[in-house]
């Protein structure tokens, strides 16, 4: 296939894939939490589409993912049988749902990533990553039109709505920036010409977030540290329960089928 | 089916009726669909507002049981299937409750009865799913006892409410398929599994024969209901029915049916059964439910949790209005 003419590292790209499929895993099982407990109905809807998105899309990177690694593991493999230092999800989408607002914060933070990473990978050298791109771009989309318009009206809601929100963005802003930080892995699938380098997507992010933050009359902090080590499986403790509950059935009953 | 001791108005007799009450009854009699606007009754308003308003809520109220798996679901496709249906689940809710305020009654007026407890929600929800079969049965079970009702509720005599019924029938043609697929890859699994599936038969088969309500000969609100065909078939008909289509596909399964007295009937060309403990039934109404308390009190918290998102968007749409008209005066 493709890859066999693309000089890269099976490792890199296992890696990189992985990153993918464990962050839409991982904040999939976030939002599907929410599940029946959303403000209005309208939102359970959404967001149980959202989950059902990135649950989606997690099939396709951690299957593809399999596929590089050629060990036999599938993607059922890969989400219920690693612990979690063999996952590779950024630290934001493992952050508790919190009330509404933290859990919108969180979705918007990611989707605005999201987009542009996905953008950039319909151009993939690699055109099992480019497909998978072209389907998923075109959900994430959708996911950042609607969690934009949301944090817009709440943040220019009620003085609560804005408090909530702003307090959301005080607390997630520091999990983001590792999304634009290259290690090795990052530096040789993008000179693959399989994904971009992490800090090319940042003028983009920062320019779609900053105008959402300012009609949302919302203020971005100041502090630049960020917190990072999810992408190489160094997690915060909120990982081990997702997984806890995620693994429970397959953990329990090795080798049933279901 | 979703729709259980729906009070009715008592029912009148051909003399009683007005002229306009006697016009009413007789386009029902010709089959003919009742649209919003139209002159009704106001008891097959009143009935109507009852029994819709119950399917919304048992709709939302379901989104629980089964939410409680999704994020344990086995692998990442039963995971999506399962969130795929929660999410029909939470749709129907939303078409039931507009077909409702065509009857004049909003949808937070409706949720505001839920959550008070004057109004119910199916008693099936309030139990509870313990193992993962518990998804595939009540896919199976609960899906298939609330289709079995929804086929008959898409002749109503109630324009939007039919309407609301053949779509929401479609879907729950797939939530029942699916929910036999999980049982039919528990039965022919492990052992664990095979016992997993049959637990949850044993679990949820009474439940699910109470979702039709009690016995026609006690059912005291369905005469109205069904000269007005709000209601098509009786309780016991349709029960009658249920466990007809049920029983060999537990046989296919290699499950069994928990009751004893479960045998053909070759004269009525139908099963014999057990009746439900009606007992039991009536304090799940009652709210004793092994989950009454936590399904109820979940859906009140997330209400009053998101008080502020409700206020806060309302808020955003008053104040973008303002500009608007604000731009528009400075615009002249």
């Amino acid at each position: 296939m493709a890859t066999a003419e693309i000089a890269v590292d099976r490792a890199a790209l296992f890696e990189f894939l992985t990153r993918m499929g464990d962050n839409t895993l991982i904040l999939g099982h976030r939002v599907s939490e929410w599940c029946g407990h959303a403000p209005v109905l309208e939102e359970d809807i959404a967001l149980a589409n959202t989950a059902l998105d990135l649950i989606g899309q997690t099939q396709l990177w951690l299957g593809l993912a399999g596929e590089v690694e050629g060990k036999g593991r599938n993607a059922d493999a890969l989400a219920f049988l690693r612990d979690a230092a063999a996952f590779r999800n950024c630290l934001l989408v493992e952050r508790p749902n919190g009330d509404f607002g933290q859990t919108l914060m969180r979705q918007f933070l990611f989707d605005a990533w999201h987009h542009v990473m996905l953008t950039a990978l319909t151009k993939s050298e690699d055109p099992r990553v480019a497909e998978i791109a072209a389907k998923a771009v075109k959900e994430a989309a959708y996911h950042l039109e609607r969690s934009s318009d949301l944090v817009i009206r709440l943040g220019d809601g009620t003085d609560e709505s804005h408090a909530r929100m702003q307090r959301a963005l005080d607390d997630m802003w520091s999990y983001v920036g590792e999304l634009f930080i290259a290690d090795d892995a990052d530096r040789a699938v993008a000179e693959a010409g399989i994904a971009p380098d992490p800090a090319s997507l940042k003028p983009e992010w920062e320019a779609i977030v900053s105008e959402v933050l300012r009609e949302a009359t919302l203020k971005a902090p100041t502090s630049a540290y960020v917190h990072k080590g999810g992408r190489r499986g160094v997690h915060t403790e909120h990982l081990g329960y997702i997984l806890a509950d995620m693994q429970f059935l397959q953990r329990a009953y090795p080798g049933a089928t279901w | 089916m979703y729709a259980q001791l729906v009070k009715s108005e008592g029912m009148k007799s051909a003399a009683e009726l007005s002229p306009e009450e006697r016009a009413f009854q007789e386009r029902i009699d010709r089959g003919e669909k009742i649209e919003p606007k139209e002159w009704m009754p106001e008891g097959y308003r009143k009935t109507l507002i009852r029994q819709v308003g119950q399917h919304a809520h048992s709709e939302i109220v379901g989104q629980l049981p089964e939410g409680n798996w999704i994020t344990r679901a086995p692998t990442l496709e039963r995971k999506a299937i399962l969130l795929a249906k929660v999410q029909d689940e939470a749709g129907h809710g939303l078409y039931l409750y507009c077909a409702a305020e065509t009857l004049g009654v909003s949808r937070d007026q409706l949720l505001a009865k839920l959550h008070d407890g004057s109004m119910k929600y199916s008693s099936i929800f309030n139990y509870p799913t313990l193992n993962w079969a518990d998804i595939g049965a009540v896919g199976w079970l609960v899906d298939g006892a609330a289709i079995m009702n929804q086929v008959q509720l898409q002749k109503t005599s109630y324009g939007p409410y039919s309407r609301a019924m053949i779509r929401i029938c479609k879907e729950e043609s797939f939530h029942q398929r699916q929910g036999y697929d999980i049982m039919m890859k528990m039965a022919q699994g492990t052992a664990e599994q095979k016992a997993m599936a049959q637990d949850a038969l044993d679990r949820f088969w009474y439940p699910a024969l109470m979702m039709f309500g009690p016995s026609d000969k006690d059912s005291v609100h369905s005469a109205q209901s069904m000269a007005w065909k709000i209601k098509i078939n009786t309780n016991d008909e349709l029960r009658q029915k249920f466990v007809d289509q049920t029983v060999p596909q537990a046989e296919y399964l290699g499950l069994k049916i928990p009751d004893p007295n479960l045998k053909w009937n070759e004269e009525k060309k139908g099963y014999d059964f057990s009746e439900p403990d009606w007992s039991e039934f009536f304090e799940v109404i009652a709210g004793n439910g092994p989950c009454n308390k936590e399904r109820l009190g979940a859906r009140v918290k997330a209400w009053e949790d998101g008080a502020w998102f409700r206020d806060g968007l309302l808020a955003h749409a008053e104040k973008a209005e303002a500009r608007r008209a604000a731009a528009r005066v400075a615009a002249e």
